[in-house]
């Protein structure tokens, strides 16, 4: 790379680095990851692309603020370990963020290169470099100096393990509880293999174990104890609540309880976490449906489709009461369930699951929809066509509709929740108890991984400031600012204190 | 599996074999015996590619940190349990309790109803009565005196116990609806009716507590995947609502069940169950061909084939008759 001439939008390489994918036609037949990852010849003329530009908008268009032109230069430089210790200075996580971030909407949204070419692949180039040091086995283990400090995550999911991998390296010994198993939450249970395999959940969460991060699975958090016992008896100094969204939402309509009607939660769980794809090596049944209907237009919608067509079904229908302007899942994904074959029906709802006589699915009638004036959502609102309804022939119907808060957390224990069943937190995510925060979907509702992470993110460093951690983030004043408030040298806001409960 | 996942291990400590399909675990857990109130269930992963499957707490012992499980082999996974959970070993993955617990504190005279495999789960909620000092009257029923369990257990919390039995070798002859219409009309003034059993079995003991109004409760136990609300696997019926046996239940107003969604939706994967059942019993008849030929002797936990065969052709447990 010509390190003194300046890159301009001119001398770039125009076209983006085009990403190796399996045929449509052969990976609809398998559970391989669709998108085969760059080459690191392609790694390095995607690096190339990329401005370097002083604004940085990216940075700020990531939810936990990566430094992307900084990697993105050390890896143009063919400082690969260079890239990937400036990536984990603020992710842990690059080979499943780079796999499944929205990154059209966030980083690659605001980059300047996008103004006239293709963005910068940056969800690619960091795929790489977290796939290239799990190849290479590189872990970055800082010295981790003890605090003394014992922090309780709930729930194993994005949120949980970018709180945790905070909360380890600034020295705290940290439990992440997990009801599943298998720890990853969601990236486990809900992604299917082929948009985020299974080993690479492992390996990332290998490096969490190696920051000193203990899983404990099989532990129903507000069951087994309770929150307040977390505090109270079992010694945890703070504890992070992100236990997620994943009540699924009922479709309500007549025949919704039929049994070949199931959220795609459920289709997800059984094939992924369950691996009911390999029944009967394993012992979680999915039976294959000839015609599969989802209903929603959603990220998880598309897994699900995806998932039906791998398990053999012939025919898979996307059915979404918007248009395809309206729909919420990633801009690759809808591409590649197009690629594969899903039939989309834009515009329609459903009004009926009719059955076939036995408990069954036989059918389904929907009825045509046009968009009316915007909605609270900004998007325009859908409304029925009167007279348009019309029968879809299919044997399953699944629902990806949207999920809500988990309740659990909210029986066991005195938290304030919202009128909606989602954990109420202030602006630090700090709970209406002290010590205790919580981020991610159960707090926000559905969002995203990153977003997740990002939440995991920002309330480590509450935590960090409830405990009074030195956090290198945050700017502790002068010296002279502080003034008489100092303790040999250090700062009284940045000294841990000893807190003493009362009964 | 990433290896740097510590994981428990749930050790079998205890087993007891009521009948060729009726078996008990005593599973160490001091912690869930510390948490386990009555009504409440656990979620059981025999083996790393077994399937989750839900099972009602049948007793906990706080001081021995156990909880007891009751198991009925009538699938692949029950059957295989059966052979496989031997005192020593260990299971994959157990969580729990889970659901709410049922609320034993305010009833003063009840009825606690336990037919077949509901026998062991209703345990708990009898004891719990017993405990918050309501007056508490046992109904049992079991298919025949060969297959009656835990009645030194029932004799002790009750003060009352009507054994039902279907062909009258014990107790009265009759279902457990014939001896809650015994206990009402020995008393005019029970409270509450707690039903556990096969699903046909709780909707009798519905229809015979509503011509009296009295408040029934019953422990649904439907398909579930995950136990934490989020599969939606496990919806029932009551009245227009919709809910979740895992988080909202597993305790329901019988009086307001859909009991023929609940077996029609029992019965969504019986043909996938029937074949896994299969494959799997001619696995293990293949296994004993093998055995013999090589002369090995005989492992007590091996079932004969043709007790295979009959086993096999038992009723699964959703099917049962009324009584057990």
């Amino acid at each position: 790379m010509a390190k003194n001439k300046k890159r301009t939008i001119r001398t770039i390489p125009q076209e983006r680095t085009p990403m190796p994918e399996q045929p449509a036609h052969e990976r609809v037949k398998n559970f391989a990851e669709v998108a085969c990852g760059f080459s690191a010849e392609s790694a390095l003329r995607e690096a190339e692309r990329c401005l370097l530009c002083p604004e940085q908008p990216c940075v700020a268009g990531c939810p936990v603020g990566i430094n992307i032109p900084g990697f993105i230069r050390k890896l143009g430089e063919k400082d690969f370990r260079g890239a990937y210790d400036t990536l984990t200075d603020t992710n842990l996580l690059p080979a499943i963020c780079g796999r499944v971030c929205p990154q059209e909407s966030q980083c690659e949204g605001v980059c300047i290169v996008g103004d006239s070419l293709e963005p910068v692949a940056i969800g690619r180039l960091e795929r790489w470099v977290g796939d290239t040091a799990i190849a290479e086995g590189w872990v970055n283990i800082p010295y981790i100096e003890p605090n003394g400090f014992k922090i309780g995550i709930i729930g194993s999911g994005p949120a949980g393990v970018a709180c945790a991998a905070d909360m380890a390296k600034a020295g705290c010994e940290v439990v992440v509880y997990e009801a599943f198993h298998q720890p990853g939450g969601v990236l486990r249970y809900g992604i299917p293999d082929f948009r985020l395999p299974n080993a690479v959940i492992d390996a990332e969460v290998n490096n969490l174990s190696k920051l000193g991060v203990k899983f404990e699975c099989n532990t129903l958090v507000g069951r087994l104890f309770t929150i307040e016992q977390m505090i109270d008896e079992m010694d945890f100094d703070a504890v992070f609540i992100g236990t997620g969204a994943g009540y699924p939402t009922m479709l309500g309509i007549p025949g919704d309880s039929l049994n070949g009607v199931l959220s795609a939660n459920e289709l997800l769980t059984r094939c992924n976490l369950m691996r009911a794809k390999e029944f009967p090596s394993y012992d979680t049944p999915m039976p294959i449906a000839r015609r599969v209907a989802v209903i929603g237009a959603g990220n998880t919608a598309m897994d699900a489709m995806r998932v039906c067509l791998r398990l053999g079904a012939e025919k898979v229908y996307c059915i979404y009461r918007r248009s395809r302007t309206e729909c919420p899942a990633r801009a690759e994904e809808v591409h590649h369930a197009e690629q594969e074959g899903v039939e989309f029906h834009w515009l329609t709802n459903p009004v009926a699951v009719l059955d076939d006589g036995s408990g069954g699915v036989r059918g389904m009638r929907c009825i045509r929809m046009e968009l009316g004036e915007p909605d609270d959502s900004g998007r325009r609102r859908p409304v029925p066509v009167p007279g348009s309804e019309h029968d879809f022939e299919t044997d399953l119907v699944v629902f990806a509709i949207g999920t809500n808060a988990n309740p659990i957390i909210g029986q066991t224990s005195k938290l304030r929740l919202n009128k909606r069943g989602y954990i109420e937190a202030d602006d630090n995510l700090a709970t209406s108890m002290a010590g205790v925060f919580a981020g991610g979907d159960i707090v926000t509702g559905a969002a995203t991984v990153i977003e997740a992470m990002g939440a995991g993110r920002k309330a480590a460093g509450s935590i960090k400031n409830y405990l009074r951690i030195r956090d290198c983030s945050r700017d502790y004043g002068s010296e002279k600012s502080l003034g008489v408030g100092m303790h040999f040298g250090l700062g009284l806001g940045e000294q841990n204190f000893a807190r003493v409960r009362v009964a | 599996m990433a290896d740097a996942i510590q994981r428990a291990s749930f050790e079998i400590l205890g087993r007891e074999d009521f009948s060729e399909v009726t078996y008990s675990l005593v599973i160490h857990h001091p912690m869930m015996a510390r948490a386990a109130k009555p009504g409440q269930f656990v979620i059981v992963m025999s083996h790393e590619s077994g399937e989750r499957i839900p099972l009602t707490i049948a007793d906990f012992d706080r001081k021995n940190g156990t909880i007891t499980l009751v198991v009925q082999a009538v699938g692949k996974t029950t059957k295989e349990m059966q052979q496989a959970c031997k005192v020593g070993t260990t299971l994959y993955a157990l969580v729990g309790p889970m659901g709410v617990p049922s609320p034993v504190g305010a009833a003063k005279k009840v009825v606690c109803v336990g037919g077949g495999l509901g026998v062991a789960p209703i345990f708990p909620q009898a004891r719990g009565f017993k405990e918050h000092g309501a007056y508490v009257i046992g109904v049992l029923g079991f298919r025949t005196e060969k297959l009656i369990f835990w009645q030194d257990k029932f004799k002790a919390c009750c003060d009352e116990l009507i054994l039902c039995t279907d062909d009258g070798s014990a107790g009265i002859k009759g279902f457990v609806s014939n001896g809650i219409e015994l206990a009402i009309s020995r008393h005019r003034d029970i409270e509450e009716v707690v039903a556990i059993g096969p699903p046909l079995m709780m909707k009798a003991c519905a229809e015979t507590t509503r011509p009296h109004a009295i408040k029934t409760i019953v422990s649904l136990n439907p398909i579930m995947v995950d136990g934490t609300g989020m599969c939606g696997g496990c919806r029932v019926k009551l009245g227009d609502q919709v809910k979740f046996a895992c988080v909202d239940g597993p305790d329901f107003d019988a009086h307001k069940v859909d009991f023929s969604d609940l077996m029609m939706r029992l019965r969504r994967y019986a043909e996938e169950e029937k074949a896994a059942l299969h494959r799997w019993s001619e696995n293990c008849r293949m296994k004993d061909v093998v055995g013999s030929v090589a002369s090995d002797p005989p492992s007590p936990a091996q079932i004969p084939p043709d007790l295979m065969r009959e086993l096999l052709e038992l009723p699964d447990a959703y099917d049962e008759v009324p009584g057990g």
